[in-house]
């Protein structure tokens, strides 16, 4: 009788732990080792290394000299002992690469304030001032998220040439927008959304316009979204091939990814170091920037799919 | 309750609102003036453009003439044009198989992400590696991957005994079709593994629990709990997956540009070469346009199709 109590906090401390490992763990506990490695970590590491490999493939590629590019039988082709940054100094110096890249900053970053600047205004009228008619014109826009660049590119073409925009940054910084004002005025309406109203209600009493309430209240606590929308769109822009494709024609004036297949594509059997060196370098920044926003860019991927 | 607080603040005389304070303070002139920017942009290059397509698709316009209207003469010519319809054909296999494996795989791996295990974070941070880097950049990588010649997984097979000779990749009819294929694939499973995973982690550990308790196995687990609620967000990610996937274009023009013999021409890369080089505007818009009620069906399986399944099991919130 004695030992009662004693056994009454044995039984709690049993009941407790396991309570405890599971919120950290899950079910997890339930497999075994073995089964974990055949069911989890063999099937995740061959999808993670299949994913991987076009990248290390490039990176290898473009610091390989170029007889080992095409002698695959004296060297092994999956490591080079001497790495050479050839390629990559003829990519600065002796063609327009520099050129490139600073195109596709420019129309990137113009295009994506221009559009963040657009979905705000109208994210927050739709949201915040419900105007008649704001649930339709959200519909609207989000359609006009699923009409695709490819059916659209060839009227498009004719439009930029009737403007005089044809070769000019121009075209795309003013046709990217139309990719990303959808997608951007979807994603903070949900941010918008989440803000309380009563906040704004409050700045409303106080005789705050409308236009002081957006840039003093809503905007400051959105930032996560503007952020998530700022990076998305940067990624889209950097990332859109058909418009700049059509709309572009001079060498100098091309971006990245346009100027790559066009002008790096010869006959040429010892192209492949510096079209692997382009292809890297048109990558970097935007692996560089997604490194440090990784959460960002996920909520960006998910809020805008989930709504 | 917001309108009362818009209304002019009290003022001592009453004074009847003037016009510019109508313009300034009534809901429905300020919501026009703050959708003015993203309305005018959508307005002028996207819903004008997508009239002017299909007018074009109507005319005989090349570049730098003017068309005129030549009723349906285009889709007539196309009617009778092997390789466009060779190009469709293309296109729905491109879309259907690409989609179909992208889902399978993105949803495997988004069950194995879901998982605990070390180095999480970072193992899901590098799996949306490919969807981050610009598409006409890998695909070069991938170019260069299945090069005739030089082809890193020829010299891997013929090392393992496997084949004798460099496999053609991307110079036979089947196996470059089956290296688009495998490209497109690559480049949206993470996008799919990512917003499932998403999807996944809102669904709550308790229910699993219970149903372990109650001897339910791993796959009815899945079946019965996790596939139900995870099927609206499936229906949103795979409407966007197809979408994305029929009107794909970058990929094919860095890899293949259409060949061999028009083996990988999908509708848009068709619709860009008689276009664009070869002058055609309006057999180009043509083809661009007969994309539309594909991509209305598309979405239409896709979202209806799954939104019904949501709607008989008769969940109806989110």
């Amino acid at each position: 009788m004695t030992d009662l109590p004693a056994s009454k906090v044995d039984l709690k401390t049993v009941l407790s732990t396991p309570a405890r490992v599971d919120n950290s763990e899950g079910m997890s506990y339930l497999q075994s080792v073995p089964r974990r490695v055949v069911t989890l970590y063999l099937p995740l590491s061959i999808i993670v290394v299949i994913l991987l490999f076009p990248f290390y493939w490039m990176a290898l590629t473009s610091i390989k000299p170029d007889e080992q590019l095409i002698d695959l039988e004296t060297y092994s082709p999956f490591w080079t002992w001497n790495p050479t940054f050839k390629h990559f100094y003829k990519l600065l110096f002796d063609s327009y690469y520099p050129h490139w890249l600073w195109n596709t900053m420019y129309v990137a970053v113009c295009a994506t304030v221009l559009s963040i600047i657009a979905s705000v205004l109208a994210a927050y009228a739709i949201v915040r001032l419900r105007y008649k008619g704001a649930n339709l014109v959200g519909g609207l826009i989000f359609l006009a998220y699923l009409v695709p660049p490819s059916i659209l590119f060839i009227p498009l073409a004719t439009v930029v040439f009737q403007y005089g925009l044809f070769d000019s940054p121009m075209a795309l910084i003013l046709t990217y927008p139309t990719i990303l004002i959808p997608f951007s005025t979807w994603l903070l309406m949900g941010y918008f959304k989440t803000i309380p109203f009563e906040l704004e209600e409050c700045a409303l009493i106080d005789g705050a316009s409308r236009w002081q309430i957006l840039i003093k209240i809503v905007l400051p606590l959105a930032i996560p979204g503007l952020i998530s929308a700022f990076i998305f769109c940067f990624t889209l822009c950097w990332n859109e091939f058909i418009y700049a494709l059509t709309f572009l024609q001079s060498v100098s004036n091309k971006t990245v990814p346009v100027a790559i297949v066009n002008e790096f594509v010869d006959g040429d059997i010892y192209r492949w170091g510096s079209l692997m060196a382009g292809a890297l370098a048109g990558s970097l920044p935007l692996v560089i920037l997604y490194a440090f926003f990784v959460e960002h860019y996920v909520s960006a991927m998910t809020g805008a799919v989930k709504e | 309750m917001a309108d009362i607080a818009v209304a002019p603040r009290a003022k001592p005389q009453f004074r009847e609102a003037s016009a510019w304070d109508q313009l300034k303070h009534n809901r429905n002139w300020l919501g026009l003036w703050f959708m003015l920017p993203a309305m005018a942009f959508l307005i002028f290059f996207l819903a004008y453009p997508l009239g002017l397509g299909i007018w074009l698709s109507f005319t005989d316009t090349r570049i730098g003439r003017v068309g005129h209207f030549v009723a349906t003469e285009n889709y007539e010519w196309l009617w009778d044009d092997s390789i466009f319809w060779l190009s469709v054909f293309n296109t729905l296999l491109y879309t259907f198989l690409a989609s179909a494996i992208k889902f399978a795989i993105g949803l495997y791996l988004a069950l194995l992400l879901n998982e605990n295990m070390p180095f999480k974070a970072m193992l899901r941070a590098m799996v949306l590696i490919p969807f981050i880097v610009p598409t006409v950049l890998s695909a070069l990588a991938f170019w260069w991957i299945f090069d005739s010649q030089f082809s890193i997984i020829s010299w891997s097979l013929k090392h393992l005994g496997l084949i004798s000779q460099n496999i053609n990749f991307l110079g036979d009819a089947t196996w470059a079709r089956i290296c688009v294929i495998f490209a497109n694939i690559w480049r949206g499973v993470p996008f799919v593994a990512i917003t499932l995973l998403a999807g996944l982690q809102t669904v709550s550990p308790s229910l699993y629990e219970a149903a372990t308790l109650d001897g339910a196995t791993s796959w009815q687990n899945f079946r019965y709990i996790t596939y139900p609620l995870l099927t609206p967000i499936i229906a949103v990610v795979m409407t966007f997956s197809v979408l994305f996937t029929f009107t794909d274009f970058q990929l094919i023009w860095a890899m293949t540009r259409g060949g061999p013999v028009n083996a990988t021409h999908l509708m848009a890369t068709l619709s860009y070469q008689r276009a664009i080089i070869a002058g055609q505007l309006g057999e180009g818009a043509a083809i661009s346009s007969a994309m539309i009620p594909f991509l209305l069906a598309a979405i239409m399986i896709s979202w209806f199709g799954l939104q019904r399944r949501k709607w008989q099991q008769g969940e109806s919130n989110d």
